[in-house]
């Protein structure tokens, strides 16, 4: 299509972005913004059908939730928030930059973008190889018996209250969906992220900065849903119980 | 019999040498084309391939049920059959079937935008709904599915040992198809519509895509994740489905029918907007009520979202949701009603012809009716209970889904066939073929009403001897719906050698689409069109033809 974009522009002196087929810049961004709007109202329906069984189950096998969130770390999980929180404020320099045509502001703006993403999900990787060691991953592997028996501290207390084991068995919910949640949320990051490294090889070589900034614009609006999501499932995840 | 068709002169007409099918030559510039109206004929081909896939396991099915010993096949097989008959026709004809090929074609020369919004995202539409199909097919000749196109838990995901996770990508990924065309479809209504043309200057095609659209894009992305959890329960063996951990697979049926109730208005309503197109252009009038006609669209759309438990009646929803979801589902009747009745009065005094897409439209009312007034017997929960699981159900979708939508598509592919080829049907045959098709379709599917109130389940390959004279009728009927569905086919693909030149506008219709060259250009307009009639004025139209008498001569 480029070469058919060239070809108009030259005919009728339309600036080199704008497609063939709308009638002028405005409508061409009016367009591109409404349908990342739409597509990111699809996003909140595909977390939305995960969202429900969260909530169903989590009203039925409340003490299975409470326990299962126990196992996670806050301290990670904090800090995983403080991450992604920091790269949509990153990601909005870079919208500013584009805006305002400063080119390597745009470029290191998306530079910490990347490695924030990057830590996210090295840090999530953590988390779930820990869960792995406590056979805490839905499936064949999946053992409820730390929940019915709960690993003693230093005064050999129990660290959590035990469960009944009909109650136990009811964590591999809560686990399942919290693999599938922020599994979810982790391929949207890692898309996000190879989208990032696109886009940061381009703004090196000096696009978006020059007037024309509606990719970069949408996209952040695609990494701020990303955090979005996450500001979501971290309270309903990891802070049940905690208030 | 007055005829409406008005063609050039055929000793000199020329289909015009400049159009969007002579514009670029290769395979390549069809494949890698932006230009909806070539990623409309690319879905329109893989469409009827996929049709008639789906239409030979329909065959297998009819053949397998002429007996009722289990004879052809053995019941495993059976049920492979009429999965993939269900999962290819649902995914792969019907949910694209209108709005990927004449939606496609049509919204930008109705709206007077010169292509989609986003064209690459159209063409990538088609690459996924190619990408689901193929691996559909390729699920099916390496060991099939049966689990019949609901991939009911649990047994989906503990019962079956056949390629479930393979079929539910399909869907997945056919599904992102679909909802790239809706995202198209209600950006470019939108942000697109030429100078002058207001909401209320739509044509109703518009309006019924519109509200197709809507249910694309919010109702697809649930199912998705429904079959994500599933393929993750199969493969990895999380709980979120499974009782024995805990899950609950009547979840699944709630996510799984959020989608796939919505789904048929997804089938249907695209269809309405070629009804209202054919009746007001062949009665040559304004559609009666046509602010009802339209917001009936967007209300169905609305509604739609509130009545899928009704397919759960006797699947243990509590009795409260059953009373609720059967009031709702008899509230979708009201708007489906309006369009019957306003179509009907459409008709009253109209000056009204019978070529073949008006055939077919009027196939669609007449079929349409039954089936949707059997939809109030299954939504209301009583009835439901005895009816459910029965060859009622199987009738009832059918007559609104082949009688109704397939009809409606038949009308569609005819009506425009000259403003996508530039050439006429052949008018005789193809009102025999449509005449056909409405005598097939009721010897096959009327009896099924009567064997569902008989009580003959559905989805088994043996029934008692009893029921079988009903089923050799409906037998005998597929055969002649099969040379109705095969006749169009042949006709269509002669005339694009042979058919009558057709000219801008052979039936003299109002459209934008109508008022330009058929084929038309690449660019569909030369010069954006300013709208300052109103929609369906055919006074306005008589002007601008008296108009050009004088002027050319």
């Amino acid at each position: 299509m480029d070469s058919h974009a060239t070809a108009h522009s030259e005919a009728h002196e339309h600036p080199a972005h704008l497609r063939h087929h709308f009638m002028d810049a405005a409508q061409q961004k009016e367009s591109a913004t409404f349908g990342m709007w739409l597509f990111l109202l699809t996003e909140i329906m595909f977390f939305g059908g995960l969202f429900t069984a969260y909530l169903v189950y989590r009203n039925w096998y409340y003490p299975a939730f409470v326990a299962g969130s126990h196992t996670l770390d806050i301290k990670l999980g904090m800090f995983n928030t403080l991450l992604l929180i920091t790269s949509s404020f990153t990601m909005a320099m870079g919208v500013w930059c584009s805006e305002t045509r400063r080119k390597s502001g745009l470029v290191w703006s998306l530079i910490a973008t990347i490695i924030l993403g990057i830590g996210f999900l090295g840090i999530k990787t953590i988390e779930y190889k820990e869960k792995f060691e406590l056979h805490h991953v839905p499936g064949s592997s999946f053992s409820a018996a730390s929940f019915v028996n709960p690993p003693l501290d230093a005064q050999g207390k129990p660290k959590d209250t035990p469960l009944a084991p009909d109650m136990a068995i009811h964590t591999e919910v809560y686990f399942s969906l919290y693999f599938a949640m922020t599994g979810m949320h982790a391929v949207h990051m890692i898309l996000g992220i190879a989208i990032l490294f696109a886009l940061l090889i381009k703004s090196a070589k000096g696009q978006y900065t020059t007037g024309h900034n509606t990719t970069i614009e949408l996209f952040g609006l695609y990494w701020h849903f990303v955090d979005i999501v996450w500001i979501f499932l971290f309270p309903l995840l990891y802070l049940i119980s905690r208030h | 019999m007055s005829t409406l068709i008005s063609l050039p002169d055929q000793s000199t007409a020329r289909v015009p040498k400049k159009n969007y099918i002579t514009n670029e030559n290769g395979i390549m510039s069809w494949l890698l084309t932006g230009d909806h109206k070539r990623i409309a004929i690319l879905y329109l081909i893989s469409l009827t391939f996929f049709f008639f896939i789906g239409g030979a396991m329909a065959a297998l099915i009819r053949l397998e049920l002429l007996t009722p010993q289990s004879d052809l096949m053995a019941s495993d097989t059976y049920n492979k059959v009429f999965t993939m008959h269900g999962i290819v026709m649902i995914f792969f004809f019907l949910v694209p079937s209108v709005p990927a090929t004449l939606g496609n074609f049509l919204v930008p020369l109705m709206v007077g935008a010169r292509d989609l919004a986003f064209p690459k995202i159209n063409l990538l539409s088609w690459y996924l709904y190619m990408a689901g199909g193929c691996l559909a097919l390729y699920a099916m000749i390496t060991g099939g599915v049966d689990t019949g196109w609901t991939f009911t838990t649990p047994l989906s995901t503990h019962y079956v040992n056949t390629n479930v996770v393979t079929t539910g990508l399909a869907a997945f990924i056919a599904g992102f198809s679909s909802i790239f065309t809706g995202l198209n479809f209600i950006v470019t209504i939108h942000r697109m519509r030429a100078p002058g043309m207001t909401w209320f200057k739509m044509p109703l095609f518009l309006w019924a895509n519109y509200a197709a659209a809507i249910l694309m894009v919010l109702a697809t992305p649930v199912v998705a994740i429904a079959i994500v959890l599933v393929a993750l329960e199969r493969t990895v063996g999380i709980g979120v489905f499974d009782p024995t951990k805990g899950g609950d697979p009547l979840l699944f049926q709630h996510l799984f029918w959020f989608y796939s109730h919505p789904a048929v208005y997804i089938m249907i309503l695209p269809g309405m907007g070629v009804i209202s197109e054919v009746i007001s252009t062949f009665a040559r009038k304004r559609v009666f009520g046509y602010s009802a006609v339209a917001f009936s669209s967007v209300a169905i759309a609305i509604f739609g979202f509130f009545v899928w438990a009704h397919h759960m009646f006797i699947m243990g929803v509590s009795n409260y949701a059953a009373l609720v979801f059967s009031l709702l589902t008899m509230l979708v009747a009201v708007p489906s009603a309006i369009k019957i009745f306003n179509w009907t009065f459409t008709l009253y005094k109209g000056s009204i012809t019978f070529e073949t897409p008006m055939l077919y439209a009027f196939g669609f009312m007449g079929l349409f009716t039954i089936g949707g007034l059997t939809g109030v017997f299954l939504g209301v929960s009583g009835t439901d209970i005895h009816l459910t699981e029965t060859y009622f159900i199987v009738a009832h979708f059918h007559f609104v889904m082949v009688g109704g939508m397939l009809m409606a598509f038949l009308s569609g592919i005819h009506f425009w066939w000259p403003k996508m080829t530039g050439r006429m049907y052949p008018e005789k045959i193809s009102q025999l073929a449509a005449v056909v098709t409405f005598i097939g379709f009721n010897f096959t599917f009327f009896p099924q009403f009567l064997l569902g109130m008989l009580g003959m389940p559905r989805r088994y390959a043996a029934y008692p001897p009893e029921f079988q004279v009903l089923n050799v009728f409906s037998t005998a009927g597929a055969s002649i719906l099969g040379v109705g569905y095969l006749l169009p086919v042949l006709y269509l693909i002669w005339s694009l050698k042979y058919g009558q030149v057709a000219g801008d506008n052979p039936w003299q219709a109002t459209g934008l689409e109508w008022q330009i060259q058929s084929p038309p250009l690449t660019e569909n307009f030369t010069e954006i069109p300013v709208v300052t009639q109103d929609v369906y004025d055919y006074e306005w139209l008589e002007r601008q033809k008296e108009h050009e008498v004088t002027h050319v001569g």
